[in-house]
């Protein structure tokens, strides 16, 4: 018969001295690497200083455009939270943090190129060309994320006639804001600057193009393209450009940004379309801020009504 | 004392999913408005980082004369796989919300997600064999051989950070330096060993041994 004999603890099991001796050190730099990662957090802001830059301030008498989605908003924290400006950062959070900074008083937006009556407007003059809507679009991103802004501004085109395209006229060349001093980390942008971007005329022209100047029930914040950007709902969201300073009417495609950084990912069109992936991912989806599941994209983010008419008998696989 | 440390990002991404940013923070460093997005991000830097140090110890042990640092060369290793799996989990749990067909879909035509999913199940035979009991089943030149696949599992990790950014490189850049810098390393003591070897036996024995 086989007796099991019961273990008894050996030698082999005495915590060595030195493991035993040092249990107080253990806790010691637990508590030490818990005030490290404090700390490490804490860092960045004690040393910002108080923040300079231009602050949003309430708009008021702007009216609620009738066509605006009934989807839910997204939360203005999100909004201002989670960009892509990589003249500020090319990290989701850093706009917030870098843009703080950022002085957009006095503004000069020079409209030229290839119209009748070339000239520049002072931000006051933009926000007293036209009345003020505040629209609700839907904006999808590239990457595939997308949000539900409450936009604040006017149809591109009210601008435009004013300054009265000639004939000649096929596209527009956009233009933002670009100085190293104002935006210390664009130079690790990897993208050319300052940042460019191009529609059709009729693009442009088409009204649900918006000059956008507020965003919620505000002036747009400086993260989010302060004090004047585009808001282009049915492309995806870098067509959008950002604090703008230049707009030219001109007869052949201008370049943009990313498609002279990558043009098989970036296309001088970029309509959003579930059908034409980016080489990377997919574009039949996207995760809508705040919601767990991928939604389905619609095709021209749902404004197909307004704006397919443009593109009938193009290759949207070709020119995508 | 290093197991604690190792769990610690791993503290800091829970603290931050309960807390909402530490305590009297202001949450910019939170979670954020993408969550899903934000624990890929974070388990995908410790695991590059986890695998740049387990492959820092061999050179550590022999430029700082400490050879007893091998002791957490497989918890490092193991931490690696560890967050590689967290990485791959959110991929399959919460980003693709084990739609299968997706992911497969992916894994073929994405090359980011090839690569990535190559580097992780290069990890797996690695950690399977990481017990005494299964070096000592190998023999410790077959385990050895088998354990530099962690070469290539580095490689492809690096590749996989670099195909994924869209233009900002610099960090997948400075993995790929310090991933350079530490199989160069490799490369360099494994040519003066073969010199050594080479003046005191024949060539074709000394390299018979390296293959």
């Amino acid at each position: 018969m086989l007796i099991k004999k019961t273990p008894e603890l050996t030698y082999a099991d005495v915590t060595p001295k030195g493991i035993y001796m040092g249990r107080r050190n253990f806790l010691l730099g637990i508590a030490a690497t818990y005030g490290a990662v404090a700390a490490y957090k804490k860092l960045p802001r004690l040393f910002a200083g108080p923040a300079v830059g231009s602050n949003p301030v309430k708009l008021t008498g702007f009216t609620k455009w009738p066509y605006s989605t009934t989807e839910k908003e997204t939360p203005i924290q999100d909004v201002t939270h989670y960009n892509n400006y990589y003249e500020f950062g090319t990290g989701k959070t850093d706009p917030a943090e870098n843009a703080k900074n950022f002085v957009t008083q006095p503004w000069t937006l020079s409209v030229d190129g290839e119209c009748k009556k070339p000239r520049k407007f002072s931000m006051d003059e933009i926000m007293k060309l036209a009345p003020l809507e505040q629209r609700i679009y839907r904006h999808r991103c590239v990457e595939a994320w997308s949000i539900v802004v409450p936009w604040i501004g006017y149809s591109l085109g009210t601008l435009l006639k004013l300054v009265e395209p000639t004939p000649k006229a096929r596209y527009v060349a956009f233009e933002t804001y670009y100085d190293t001093k104002q935006m210390p980390e664009s130079g690790s942008a990897g993208i050319r600057l300052p940042y460019v971007e191009g529609l059709r005329l009729d693009e442009a022209m088409n009204p649900l193009t918006l000059l956008t100047v507020g965003m919620y029930d505000e002036t747009l914040y400086n993260q989010d393209g302060a004090p004047v950007r585009l808001i282009v709902p049915w492309k995806y969201g870098f067509k959008s450009a950002k604090s703008l300073v230049k707009i030219r009417l001109v007869k052949d495609q201008p370049p943009t940004t990313w498609n002279i950084s990558n043009s098989d990912e970036y296309g001088f069109y970029s309509n959003v379309n579930p059908e034409v992936d980016h080489p990377r991912w997919s574009q039949a989806k996207e995760r809508r801020l705040g919601e767990f599941l991928r939604r389905p994209t619609l095709m021209f983010n749902g404004y197909g009504d307004q704006v397919a008419s443009m593109y009938v008998g193009m290759d949207l696989k070709k020119n995508f | 004392m290093v197991f604690a440390l190792c769990c610690v990002p791993l503290g800091v991404l829970l603290w931050d999913a309960f807390h909402n940013g530490l305590a009297g923070f202001p949450n910019n460093m939170d979670f954020g408005a993408n969550p899903i997005e934000f624990i890929t991000h974070r388990t995908g830097d410790w695991t590059i980082r986890f695998i740049v140090l387990t492959l820092a110890i061999t050179p550590l042990r022999q430029i700082l004369r400490q050879p007893q640092l091998i002791r957490f060369r497989r918890m490092l290793g193991l931490f690696a796989f560890f967050y590689a799996c967290l990485h791959f989990a959110t991929w399959i749990g919460l980003d693709k919300y084990f739609d299968w067909s997706e992911m497969w879909k992916d894994v073929v035509k994405r090359r980011f997600i090839t690569v990535g999913f190559a580097a992780f199940v290069l990890m797996i035979p690695l950690a399977l064999t990481s017990t005494a009991g299964m070096i000592r089943l190998l023999g410790g030149k077959r385990w050895r051989a088998l354990h530099r696949l962690i070469y290539l599992t580095a490689i492809l990790g690096v590749i996989h950070y670099y195909w994924l950014v869209k233009s900002d490189e610099r960090k997948p850049l400075l993995y790929g330096a310090l991933v350079a810098v530490l199989l160069c390393w490799r490369l360099v003591v494994w040519f003066k060993d073969r010199g050594k070897h080479a003046s005191a036996r024949p060539i074709t024995s000394a390299a018979a041994e390296i293959i």
